[in-house]
């Protein structure tokens, strides 16, 4: 081998090195994410949140005061009626309120026998997702749907009677499709989505 | 050489021109078409729609709310934007998006725009209530040009027109009998609360010399309700902050001092809306081309309903309809309209039976509160609530809010002393309305038997 040959080889083994040194540190060293929490994970924690809120208001506040001591009612035009919130008013008017605050999640109230029919599902995954948390008891649905162009992984999670006045209240409504539901019967779903 | 004349020329137009659009002067010539009455009185505010000059829909909702946000809440909105924002809806959004005002409500279209400044067909509720026949049959066959019919729904505001507000006002009488608070009644039940030191004579008007003018000025303060409440001539000529300065013709910006609602409420209205702050025809502008310049005040010259020609240029203020020392509420509720509005619906007010109502009342013939003038029905007493929580009652500055759609006048005003159906029935005839409400109405509104046919056969369906 002659001299041009030896630094020619030289130079290439040069290069291929911090080539490949700069590669691993790349993959070693470089832009390191922290470990996020899986989506279904926060769908979770956000469910039990909104449930134990609404859990409370429904016992403490419309149960006790409407039902056990009558001193006032629950109405949904509880401004002209100097009435308490609904339940799922309360539900909804959170979700409206989250919704100027971020666009990180959404969720809804949502029913297979719905008082007003704008709150039945609509997309595929609300349809399987209510129908499989109302036969499977104890069980949530999770998927993932494309809505408007945007990827969304979407939890759904059973939303049971937990006090006496929500069989009584839906049962009687002059809108409502069902009149059989009991203490503890699923009524309809909590829907969380999250973008992708 | 004169084509170097002919492009300095076009060049300096064309400045002036962008020179326009950005900073103001005169921009009459740049509207596109003719706005709607609602906005034609500050069209040249350009600014006060477009706040900046590039940028669409995003740019002009925030203008749209920043003047219309807080009566879309008060009229409890029945499509809201956070109906729309949810993903779910995401399909129904791409059709029509109700998350912006200007989806349905465009500008300067004149012509594709309809009543209320609607610039859609009238079917527009059918892209998301297409089905509503199978959940309401009263509803089978009717045009989806006919939902937003008088008496049956309105897109914003269903205050009078919701379900259970038809049930519970069903079978009343066409004259009720109910008393409610009028804001007599309430001034009355505040009077020992206001504290005056000493009710105020004309000897005590304190206007320096150079500025008393006319003694029967202060013959008219001393006998109104200024003088008793002991505010003094320095009281509205002058400010605390330059006690020296004496204000030949003191404006909104003094009475707003003391009678904030009222202020607020008539530069919302269309009385007052160029006085609103932040109507500018011009701002400042570079090399002092363009100066800043408030809209001038309304005159009824500009107006688009008719008016009488003797007070075309009549700047419209506060004293306006309340004389500058004497403020007769009394004068203030017909005369005053009637000295400049000259369209039929006024015209045939002063032989109806309203008025006959409002003369006995001031003739002390009928007990207080009974009569109904210009004033009742379209700037009637409003109740409110002080950041404390405390309840106030005042009288409604903004005469457009209690109008058009005249549904907003249901509960406000002719709830007062009508019964719904009948209040639903004179509000939906055209006809009785241009005659202000002499004879009975030609239409009836189904509203409230459909509620109370549904409501029978829902209970009779759940037995």
């Amino acid at each position: 081998m002659n001299r041009q040959t030896v630094k020619l080889a030289a130079a290439a083994l040069l290069v291929g090195g911090v080539t490949a040194a700069t590669a691993v540190h790349a993959q070693w060293f470089g832009s390191k994410e922290p470990k996020g929490i899986p989506m279904q994970q926060v769908a979770d924690m956000l469910h039990a949140v909104m449930d134990s809120d609404r859990a409370i208001y429904t016992t403490r506040v419309v149960n006790r005061l409407q039902n056990e001591d009558k001193v006032i009612k629950a109405d949904e035009h509880f401004m002209d009626k100097k009435a308490l919130p609904l339940p799922a008013q309360m539900f909804r008017f959170g979700a409206e309120r989250v919704a100027t605050k971020t666009k990180a999640f959404s969720y809804s109230l949502l029913s297979l026998w719905p008082v007003n029919k704008q709150n039945a599902p609509r997309t595929k995954i609300e349809k399987d997702g209510l129908k499989y948390v109302a036969d499977n008891k104890g069980k949530n649905y999770y998927g993932e749907e494309t809505l408007g162009g945007k990827k969304y992984f979407t939890a759904v999670y059973a939303d049971t009677a937990v006090a006496p006045v929500c069989v009584t209240c839906h049962n009687s409504h002059p809108e409502t499709p069902r009149t059989d539901f009991k203490l503890g019967d699923v009524m309809g779903g909590v829907v969380i989505r999250l973008p992708m | 050489m004169l084509w170097v004349l002919w492009i300095t020329v076009s060049a300096a137009g064309g400045l002036y021109v962008l020179g326009s659009i950005v900073y103001g002067g005169n921009r009459s010539l740049l509207l596109i078409g003719k706005t709607t009455s609602g906005h034609h009185q500050i069209e040249l505010a350009c600014d006060a729609c477009h706040t900046t000059v590039f940028g669409g829909a995003e740019v002009l909702q925030d203008a749209c709310v920043n003047c219309h946000g807080v009566e879309l809440k008060a009229a409890n909105d029945a499509h809201p934007l956070s109906k729309f924002t949810d993903p779910r809806n995401a399909d129904r959004t791409a059709v029509l998006d109700a998350r912006h005002c200007v989806t349905c409500h465009q500008e300067h279209r004149p012509k594709i725009t309809r009543a209320m400044g609607v610039t859609l067909p009238h079917d527009y509720c059918f892209h998301c209530h297409a089905d509503i026949a199978e959940d309401r049959p009263s509803h089978k066959g009717l045009a989806f040009s006919t939902c937003a019919s008088a008496g049956c729904h309105n897109f914003h505001d269903n205050r009078a027109l919701y379900n259970d507000f038809l049930l519970q006002h069903a079978g009343e009488p066409d004259h009720l009998e109910r008393q409610r608070m009028t804001l007599a009644t309430f001034l009355r039940s505040r009077e020992d609360s206001i504290k005056v030191p000493r009710v105020l004579v004309a000897a005590d008007a304190d206007a320096p010399a150079a500025h008393r003018g006319d003694a029967k000025i202060a013959a008219d303060w001393a006998g109104d309700a200024h003088a008793r409440a002991g505010i003094n001539c320095s009281g509205c000529h002058t400010t605390k902050a330059e006690p020296e300065r004496w204000i030949a013709a003191p404006g909104i910006d003094v009475c707003k001092g003391c009678h904030s609602d009222e202020a607020r409420t008539f530069v919302e209205g269309k009385h007052g809306m160029r006085l609103r702050e932040g109507m500018m025809a011009s701002h400042d502008g570079p090399l002092g081309i363009f100066r800043a310049a408030k809209l001038p005040p309304m005159t009824p010259a500009q107006a688009r309903l008719p008016m009488k020609t003797d007070q075309a240029h009549t700047e419209l203020g506060c004293n306006t309809c309340h004389s500058a020392h004497r403020y007769d509420p009394k004068t203030a509720r017909v005369e005053r309209c009637t000295g400049c509005h000259d369209d039929t619906h006024t015209k045939a007010y002063l032989t109806s039976a309203h008025h006959g109502l409002f003369e006995k009342e001031a003739a002390g013939l009928a007990p207080k509160g009974t009569g109904v003038s210009c004033a009742t029905c379209h700037m009637p007493p409003i109740e409110t609530r002080r950041p404390d929580g405390r309840k106030a009652i005042f009288v409604t500055h903004n005469q457009n809010d209690n109008l058009r759609p005249n549904e907003k006048m249901v509960r406000s005003v002719c709830g007062t002393c009508h019964g719904l159906q009948f209040t639903l029935d004179a509000l939906a005839d055209r006809k009785l309305i241009d005659k202000n409400f002499t004879g009975l109405s030609g239409v009836h509104i189904e509203s409230i038997a459909w509620a109370q046919r549904r409501a029978r056969e829902r209970s009779k369906r759940r037995q």
